[in-house]
C-alpha cells in the first residue's frame, strides 16, 4: 500500500457533479440572553461522491450541530447545503441518520423498524420487493435471527445493527452518522465498526460521520476533518487517510502509516 | 407449569404468590419462605391485627354510648328508668346506633346476600306471572309490565358497576382525544390551560349540580331512567381529568429521537400521530385511565347519593336515613364490598395495562 500524507486547506477544486455534499458558508447562531452564541462560522465543506469523510473534534464544537443540520433537523442561520444538487429543507429520507442512542421505536420488532422507513421510500414496490429489502439489511448486520424480536429486548449493540440496517435499506443519497457507536462498550463498538466497514464497502454511500473516535476515524474515513473547537468553530485541517479498499483492522493497525495519522490526529486534538 | 402459574399470577397482579408456588415445586426453600412470611403472612396478621383492633374500639364505642343511655335514664327517672332503658335496649326499641363490631359487619353482609336471593325468587315469580299479560300487552303494541320493586344489595352493585363503566366510557372517549389534540399543539393547550386548571379541582358535588342543570332541561320530553344518565355523566367529567393531563403529557413530551426519526422518515401526520405518537404516549395515557378509573369509582358514592341513581351510594344514604338497628353494618358491609370492588377495577386495569403497554427495560 502507498500512502501520502496531504494537507488541504482548500478546495480540491472538483467538478460540481463529483460533489454530493456541498456545505457553503454556514452559520449556526443560538441566541441566548446574553447575545447571539455563534457556533459554527461560516464553515465550508465538500464531499464527494462515494466518500466517506469523518468529523472529529472537541465535544461542544458544533459537529452535531452541522450533521442535525445537514439532515434538515436543525435550522441554518446563513449559508447553503446542497446534497445532491438539491438544496436542503428539512429533513428527509434521502439523507439517513444514524443517531446516536440507536433511536428505535422500542414496542416494535427489529424488523418493523426497519420496514416503517422502507415502507416510505419504496411505496411504489411490491410487497415482496420491500419485505426482501428489509430481510437483506437485517441479515447484513447479523440480526438473521433475531429480526422478529421487540426492540426494546435488544441489546444496545444489537439495537445499533437495527440502527445501520434502517438507515441503509432506505437506499439514502448521504449517509449521516452521528456519533453511531459512542454509547457502546469498547468490544461492542469494535464489532459494529466492522459491521459498517461491510456494509459500506458495497453500497458505498457518501458518508459524513461525527466521532470523537480518532482510531474510528481511521478505518472508516477517505478524509478527516478537524474541527477547531467553538465558539466560531470552522474546518481547522483536514487530513487524507489513503489506506486502500476494503480495509481490515487488523491489517491497519500493523501498517508503519498508522501511527502518522493517530499522531497527526491526536496532535491536532491536544493543540 | 410453575413459570406458567407464576406468570399468570404476576399478570393478574397477584404476584405475591409466587414464593408460595415455587415452594410447592420445590425450590430453595429457605429463601421462599422468608419471602412467602413477607409477602402473604404479615399482610394476614396485619388484616388480623386490625380486625381485633376494629372489635375492641367497636366494644368502647358501644358502651360509651350504652351508658350515656343509661345514665340520663337514671337521672330522668331513677333506678326504675335504668331497668326499663335496659329492657328496651335488649329488646331492640332503644337502638345503640354506634360503630358496628366485624361479627355484626359479617351478619349484616349476610342478610343482605339473604335478602338478594329472596327478591330474585319475588322477581323470578312476577314475571312468571306477567310473562303472559306481557305477551298481549306487546300484542296490542304496549309497553311490558317491569318488576318496580326494591332493589336487592347485589342489583345496587350492578347499577354501581355499570354507572361506572359508562362513566369511564364518556371519560375515555372525551379524554383522550382531547387529550391528544392539545398535547399535539403547544397554541390549543396554552389556550385552554386555564379552563383545565380552574375544572380540574371542582368537587364531585358541583359537578353533579351542573350536569344535573343540563341534562334535566334536555331530558324534560324524556321519560327513562334521567338519574342514572346524570349519575354516569356526571361520574365520568370528574374522573377525565387524570387521563386527560396524562394524554396531553404523553403526547407533548414524545422522545425528540423518535420525532427526529419521524422527520427523517418523512412519515405524514396521520402516521406520526399513530405509529409513533400513540404508542409511545401508551403508557401514561393508561396510567391516567388507571387513575380515572379510581377516581370514577370514589366519586360514584357521593353522586348516586345526589342522584337517587339505585346504586351502592343509594344505599349507603337510606341506610343511614333509615337508622335501623343494622344499618350502621349494613353501611359498613357496602364500604367494603366498595373497597374490594375498587382494588379489583384497579387490578384489571393494571393487566390491560400491562398487555397492551411497552415497558422500557
Amino acid at each position: 500500500m502507498e500512502t501520502t500524507i496531504k494537507q488541504n486547506k482548500v478546495d480540491n477544486g472538483l467538478f460540481s457533479n463529483d460533489i454530493m455534499l456541498d456545505i457553503n458558508k454556514v452559520t449556526k447562531i443560538y441566541p441566548t440572553p446574553k447575545g447571539d452564541y455563534v457556533v459554527l462560522d461560516d464553515l465550508d465543506l465538500k464531499v464527494k461522491k462515494e466518500e466517506f469523510i469523518s468529523i472529529i473534534g472537541h465535544s461542544g464544537c458544533g459537529k452535531s450541530t452541522l450533521l442535525t443540520m445537514i439532515a434538515g433537523l436543525n435550522e441554518i442561520s446563513r449559508g447553503t447545503i446542497v446534497a445532491d444538487n438539491q438544496t436542503v429543507k428539512g429533513a428527509g429520507p434521502d439523507r439517513a441518520v444514524i443517531f446516536q442512542s440507536p433511536s428505535l421505536l422500542p414496542w416494535l420488532s427489529a424488523y418493523d423498524n426497519v420496514m416503517l422507513g422502507v415502507k416510505q421510500v419504496f411505496a411504489h414496490g411490491t410487497k415482496k420487493d420491500r419485505d426482501d429489502i428489509v430481510k437483506y439489511y437485517l441479515a447484513k448486520v447479523g440480526l438473521e435471527d433475531s429480526m422478529f424480536k421487540t426492540a426494546k429486548d435488544l441489546s444496545q449493540g444489537m439495537q445499533q445493527r437495527v440502527g445501520i440496517a434502517r438507515a441503509f435499506a432506505l437506499k439514502p443519497k448521504v449517509l449521516l452518522l452521528d456519533e453511531p457507536f459512542g454509547m457502546l462498550d469498547s468490544l461492542t463498538r469494535g464489532e459494529l465498526q466492522d459491521v459498517l466497514v461491510e456494509v459500506w464497502n458495497q453500497e458505498k454511500i457518501t458518508a459524513v460521520m461525527i466521532t470523537h473516535d480518532v482510531d474510528e476515524s481511521i478505518l472508516l474515513a477517505d478524509r478527516v476533518i478537524m474541527m477547531t473547537s467553538g465558539p466560531r468553530a470552522k474546518v481547522g485541517d483536514i487530513l487524507e487517510i489513503d489506506f486502500e479498499r476494503p480495509r481490515n483492522r487488523a491489517e491497519l493497525i500493523e501498517h508503519p502509516d498508522y501511527y502518522k495519522y493517530r499522531e497527526h490526529l491526536i496532535n491536532f486534538l491536544e493543540h | 407449569m410453575k413459570d406458567k402459574i407464576i406468570n399468570v399470577l404476576r399478570f393478574i397482579g397477584l404476584g405475591f404468590f409466587e414464593p408460595a408456588v415455587r415452594l410447592a415445586a420445590g425450590e430453595d426453600v429457605k429463601k421462599n419462605l422468608t419471602a412467602l412470611f413477607q409477602k402473604v403472612f404479615f399482610p394476614i396478621i396485619s388484616i388480623f391485627l386490625f380486625m381485633i383492633l376494629w372489635n375492641v374500639g367497636a366494644k368502647k364505642l358501644y358502651n360509651v354510648e350504652k351508658d350515656f343511655k343509661i345514665e340520663s335514664a337514671r337521672a330522668s327517672k331513677g333506678e326504675a328508668g335504668v331497668t326499663a332503658e335496659l329492657a328496651r335496649i335488649e329488646s331492640g326499641e332503644s337502638t345503640v346506633n354506634s360503630l358496628p363490631a366485624p361479627k355484626a359487619v359479617w351478619s349484616a353482609f349476610k342478610n343482605l346476600l339473604a335478602d338478594h336471593k329472596a327478591i330474585s325468587v319475588k322477581k323470578k315469580a312476577f314475571k312468571e306471572r306477567v310473562a303472559k299479560t306481557n305477551e298481549k300487552r306487546e300484542a296490542q303494541g304496549l309497553a311490558a309490565i317491569t318488576y318496580t320493586g326494591r332493589p336487592s344489595f347485589v342489583d345496587q352493585i350492578k347499577t354501581s358497576l355499570w354507572t361506572v363503566f359508562c362513566g369511564f366510557i364518556l371519560a375515555l372517549l372525551l379524554a383522550v382525544p382531547i387529550g391528544m389534540l392539545l398535547g399535539l399543539s403547544e397554541t390549543l393547550r396554552s389556550s385552554v390551560n386555564w379552563l383545565i386548571q380552574i375544572f380540574k379541582p371542582v368537587s364531585p358535588v358541583v359537578w353533579f349540580l351542573l350536569v344535573y342543570m343540563i341534562v334535566k332541561t334536555l331530558t324534560l320530553s324524556y321519560d327513562g331512567d334521567v338519574s342514572f344518565i346524570i349519575s354516569f355523566i356526571a361520574v365520568g367529567l370528574c374522573a377525565m381529568w387524570a387521563t386527560l393531563v396524562n394524554t396531553t403529557l404523553g403526547v407533548s413530551s414524545v422522545d425528540n429521537d423518535f420525532i427526529n426519526v419521524a422527520k427523517v422518515l418523512n412519515l405524514s401526520v396521520g402516521q406520526k400521530v399513530f405509529k409513533i405518537v400513540l404508542p409511545s404516549a401508551f403508557p401514561l395515557i393508561f396510567t391516567g385511565l388507571r387513575i380515572t378509573v379510581s377516581v370514577a369509582w370514589m366519586v360514584l358514592i357521593a353522586i348516586e347519593l345526589l342522584s337517587q341513581s339505585p346504586g351502592l351510594g343509594t344505599f349507603v344514604w337510606e341506610e343511614f336515613q333509615n337508622g335501623a338497628n343494622d344499618s350502621n353494618a349494613k353501611i359498613i358491609a357496602a364500604m367494603f364490598v366498595i373497597g374490594i370492588i375498587g382494588f379489583m377495577l384497579d387490578r384489571i386495569m393494571f393487566s390491560i395495562q400491562k398487555l397492551v403497554t411497552f415497558t422500557e427495560q
